[in-house]
């Protein structure tokens, strides 16, 4: 197939839904820049078209290819991890990016694709009888949690719990005993009661500020200045908004600088006191729409890598948004997870991209057999 | 295992695969099911609550700045302080029309449209229960006007807030730097921004010792929670967190000293270094012109600006950190000593000059047309010999020079609290071929020599240097004083008591033999004899044809072509205890211009005050006595002078 019959086959509704949701991320970006083009909208509108392109590019390049290189993405992106390690920048207390001249790279980001992929590959590959065989789960959790490991070492436990998650969720579609996970279920809650009582003794697992975080996550108003505020002040502004919000651009929590991170981690809040809840319901709408068709898309492929990679990548998107807006709501405790295609940044806007353009290569080639 | 057992257990997994999958995606709903029904919780059932917080949320916290850290010098003088300050600010959210209620005020105080757009503009900007500085530095008259007629100006709170206050300013502007209103820049570059800088004009280190201890001068803010009606009156306070004022700094200079220095260089594009030897104390530190800080602090008027931006003589540089000169012949030393160390000339070794240096086809002048004929190493220090070191350095050769430069402090910058250290430069032939894409010829290496060239290093640098070599030891600059600490000794330099010896005795007879560069400028004080080198470095080139007719004087080139003049000295000579150089830029030559300076600086600090006349050569005495009473009359220090001489 040439290249631009190949495009026919794309899942074209996923891809407008793609676009609608980057375009309402630039009306937003607008908005939080105090109605300018500048600093926000006009890199994320490059950065958004290029990959955009990226997108069809990848589509068209056949998904046994991705395929063959899933186990080099792995060791990449851990050479990446290690490489950060040692030579990253240290920004806010921790060391999470590469300075690579063109951009700033966050491996511990490209690292969500590495692991789905390399995951798929590996149950694409296992025989079905040996899925369940207790070697061949722990190879798979070692491969999640050496990395893992290491990003909770730059220091982002965020980011480290969202690859294991990630990791886990694989292992589940790709069909690894019940059993496994309620057992895995209750050693972690376990661990959380271990992790708890650590807290003031000499072999604290967890540093000072992980377990201040946490504290103001269960009760915003013991530091009403400090973390907490961006808890409560997010709150206000999305509860002020109201059932129909207090229309584009008026929104005084977020137009006032209140919200320190207004135009990452916190843009949603800006969104929903400027929309209200018609505004915050229909991202969310759009936002499920993808993940339906991702779904969709991976039933309707024929081989078990595409998949797996599909439900994976989908399940990284799924993580992205859901816990963004648990964390503005103050369901969750404040991590730097920002929200897909509408938060401004480059990593995780190339890290989407790049996924969307693996399942739609998936999607195009569906009926791959390999 | 059979191939059909294998192709069931196939098709089971398939089927489990689709079925996760399909469970997955129910969970996710659900997920975003809890998720909406969050959002409608917040946003539709509890959103009244929400819009009335948002309201108050204007005025629930309340910041108290801290007071910033007081600023004194090595005795205790306050050099910054904080004053009361007259003010009256405007909260947007508690009246309908801004407008009018500034327009009520400018009849009460002056007010022109074009500042109450201004601070229009500022209150769109900020949310609305912020304070918005309307007007600052009130007179009391003003500000009992405006608080008589409060009730007609809703929003405007008159207070009384604090400010900077720069005592003995001009003198101390390079050094302390200054504070002024927060801009919108400062604030993004701000990591982790603290709620005080929040507050429109609040005041923040831009320069100096302000910029550079902001986080210690800062101090915390602390908060006051209060409760406030819809209508955004405050009901009462319901608790308060006390803030921490900033720290004290107590910085190693002397005021007297400081101000001495500042009228001696006056009217000069000059700048002064003295160090204390023992400790490595900063006790001066000057540059000039200088500019007045207090202007800042406010926020500084463009003409204002413009003008100290383009002064020729740049008042708004450090001379004595930022401003990096070629070292001209205070270079000297360091060749000698690099010489010495390696064994390349005995101190009785004698070198000839003719007036001028041949290599090659290149003829390389001495400053003494006919030449001095023939130097040992410690005549040609005295006499400040180029052709002597032109040999020399040929020998040494550039990386050693380099290196013996660096271990006596050049081309380095220490860590001073100061914006905008300058490293200087110390060229090597990597550099020359880097930067300049050329390589290094054995004539830059002469000219290196005698402090020409590429090497530039700056006047903090070169009282560093000096205190090094009067005291062997590796001594660094302090400019704070941290209490309660016990001075370290130095650790001692890498070179040879007999070689420093024979340096120090080259630059005593720099000042104390009758053909020294500086005998002139000596001190005749018994126990405050001064050792110095002079250094007189060229800015521009001299051609060949100028040379012959001869060169043209300092007097009738214009200012920015004349050459620097330069001076560094150590005393007294026998138990060094001060080090200082000074650095007067195109004022011509080191041993007339700028070596009497050093001298009265020198013996300033060696007798605590105005100098006493004993110290003078005879000849000198009259002119001596009426610069030192001219400058104690400016700085209000009593001078004991004896008026009959």
């Amino acid at each position: 197939m040439s290249f631009f019959i190949k495009l026919i086959y794309i899942n074209w509704p996923l891809q407008i839904l793609i676009l609608a949701t980057a375009l309402f991320g630039f009306l937003m970006l607008y908005s939080v820049g105090g109605g300018s083009w500048d600093p926000w909208t006009k890199p994320q509108m490059y950065r958004f078209f290029i990959s955009f392109l990226l997108i069809f590019v990848m589509s068209a390049i056949s998904i046994s290819f991705w395929q063959k290189i899933s186990p080099f993405s792995y060791i990449l992106g851990l050479a990446l991890l290690i490489a950060v390690y040692f030579f990253g920048e240290t920004g806010m207390g921790a060391k999470r990016w590469l300075d690579l001249r063109v951009i700033k790279l966050q491996p511990s980001e490209a690292f969500k694709i590495s692991i789905v992929m390399a995951l798929a590959y590996y149950y694409h590959k296992l025989p079905v009888s040996k899925v369940s065989h207790p070697f061949y789960v722990l190879v798979p959790l070692l491969l999640i949690i050496i990395p893992a490991f290491i990003v909770f070492r730059q220091p982002d436990l965020g980011t480290a719990l969202v690859i294991i998650m990630i990791g886990i969720f694989v292992m589940f579609i790709a069909g690894v005993h019940f059993g496994y996970f309620l057992f895995g279920g209750i050693s972690f809650f376990a661990l959380l009661l271990v992790l708890f009582k650590s807290r003031g003794t000499e072999w604290q697992l967890l540093r000072d500020y992980h377990f201040k975080r946490i504290d103001t996550f269960l009760d915003p108003s013991t530091d009403p200045l400090g973390s907490g505020y961006h808890i409560t002040q997010s709150k206000i502004a999305l509860g002020s908004g109201g059932l129909f919000g207090k229309g584009y651009m008026q929104g005084s929590q977020s137009q006032l600088n209140f919200l320190p991170e207004k135009h990452t981690d916190f843009i949603f809040t800006t969104l929903a006191e400027e929309f209200g809840f018609f505004g915050t319901i229909g991202l969310l709408i759009i936002y499920s729409l993808i993940v339906f068709l991702c779904i969709y898309s991976a039933l309707a492929t024929t081989n078990k890598y595409s998949r797996l990679l599909i439900t994976g990548l989908c399940m990284t998107f799924f993580t992205y948004f859901s816990i963004n807006i648990a964390m503005v709501m103050g369901l969750l405790p404040v991590v730097g997870i920002p929200l897909p295609l509408v938060s401004y940044g480059g990593s995780s806007m190339i890290v989407i991209m790049l996924s969307f353009g693996l399942i739609q290569s998936a999607y195009v080639h569906k009926n791959n057999r390999f | 295992m059979s191939k059909f057992r294998e192709n069931t257990l196939k098709s089971k997994m398939v089927n489990r695969i689709h079925r996760r999958i399909v469970v997955s995606g129910l969970l996710k709903a659900s997920a975003v099911a809890l998720l909406g029904w969050h959002i409608r919780k917040l946003q539709i059932e509890d959103s009244e609550d929400y819009k009335l917080l948002a309201d108050a949320n204007r005025v629930n916290l309340r910041l108290i700045p801290p007071s910033r850290g007081l600023i004194f010098d090595r005795l205790g003088r306050p050099i910054a302080l904080n004053e009361q300050n007259y003010r009256v600010v405007f909260i947007r959210e508690q009246t309908n029309s801004p407008r009018n209620v500034l327009a009520r005020l400018s009849n009460i105080i002056d007010l022109d449209l074009k500042i109450q757009d201004k601070i229009l503009q500022d209150m769109k900007k900020r949310s609305s229960f912020i304070p918005i500085t309307v007007a600052e530095n009130l007179t009391w008259d003003d500000f009992a006007r405006i608080s008589v007629n409060l009730p007609s100006l809703p929003g405007i709170i008159p207070e009384v807030g604090l400010t900077r206050h720069y005592k003995e300013y001009e003198t101390y502007a390079h050094v302390v730097g200054y504070v002024g209103p927060i801009s919108d820049k400062d604030l993004k570059s701000e990591k982790k921004v603290d709620p005080v800088l929040q507050i429109p004009k609040f005041q923040i280190g831009k320069v100096g010792i302000e910029k550079k201890l902001e986080k210690h001068l800062r101090g915390r803010a602390g908060v006051s929670k209060v409760e406030v009606n819809a209508s955004g009156r405050v009901m009462r306070e319901l608790n308060r967190t006390q803030g921490k004022s900033g720290e004290n700094i107590h910085l190693t200079i002397e005021t007297n000293l400081q101000k001495f220095t500042s009228e001696r260089l006056k009217g000069m594009s000059a700048s002064a270094v003295l160090i204390d030897i023992e400790s490595g104390d900063i006790l001066s530190l000057v540059s000039t012109p200088s500019y007045n800080p207090n202007n800042f602090v406010l926020g500084i008027s463009q003409s204002n600006w413009n003008a100290l931006l383009n002064d020729e003589r740049k008042p708004l540089l450090n001379k004595a950190t930022s401003g990096a000169y070629p070292p001209g012949s205070t270079f000297k030393m360091i060749v000698a000593a690099a010489a010495l160390e390696l064994g390349l000339i005995g101190l009785n070794d004698k070198i000839f000059c003719p007036g001028f240096y041949e290599l090659g086809s290149r003829k390389f002048h001495c400053w003494l047309k006919g030449g001095h004929g023939k130097l040992t190493l410690q005549e040609s220090i005295q006499k400040s010999c180029d052709v002597y070191f032109y040999e020399l350095s040929r020998k040494v050769g550039v990386k050693r020079i380099g290196a013996m430069a660096r271990l006596l402090g050049l081309g380095q910058s220490y860590d001073l609290p100061l914006t905008g250290l300058s490293k200087g430069l110390m060229p090597s032939k990597k550099w020359k071929k880097e930067r300049l894409g050329t390589s290094w010829l054995v004539g830059d290496t002469l000219n290196v020599g005698i402090g020409q060239g590429f090497s530039l290093a700056t006047p903090m640098q070169l009282a560093v240097m000096t205190a090094r070599l009067a005291s062997g030891r590796q001594i660094t600059p302090n400019l704070i004083r941290a209490p309660n600490t016990a001075p370290t000794e130095p650790k001692p330099l890498s070179i040879t008591e007999n070689t420093l010896i024979a340096i120090r005795k080259g630059m005593f007879d720099v000042l104390n033999e009758k053909d020294g560069t500086a005998f002139n400028f000596r001190s005749t004080d018994e126990n405050s004899l001064i050792a110095g080198k002079t250094g007189t470095s060229q800015v521009r080139k001299i051609t060949r044809e100028e040379r012959e007719k001869g060169v043209i004087k300092n007097e009738d080139l214009p200012w920015r072509m004349r050459d620097h003049a330069l001076f560094t000295c150590f005393a007294p000579y026998k138990k060094p205890k001060y080090a200082l150089s000074v650095v007067v830029e195109h004022g011509g030559s080191g041993s007339k211009v700028a070596a009497p300076i050093a001298r009265d600086i020198m013996l300033f600090q060696l007798h605590g005050g105005i100098p006493p006349l004993t110290a003078y050569p005879e000849t000198q005495k009259l002119e001596v006595r009426n610069r030192l009473l001219d400058i104690a009359k400016k700085i209000n220090l009593s001078a004991n002078i004896n008026l009959n001489i």
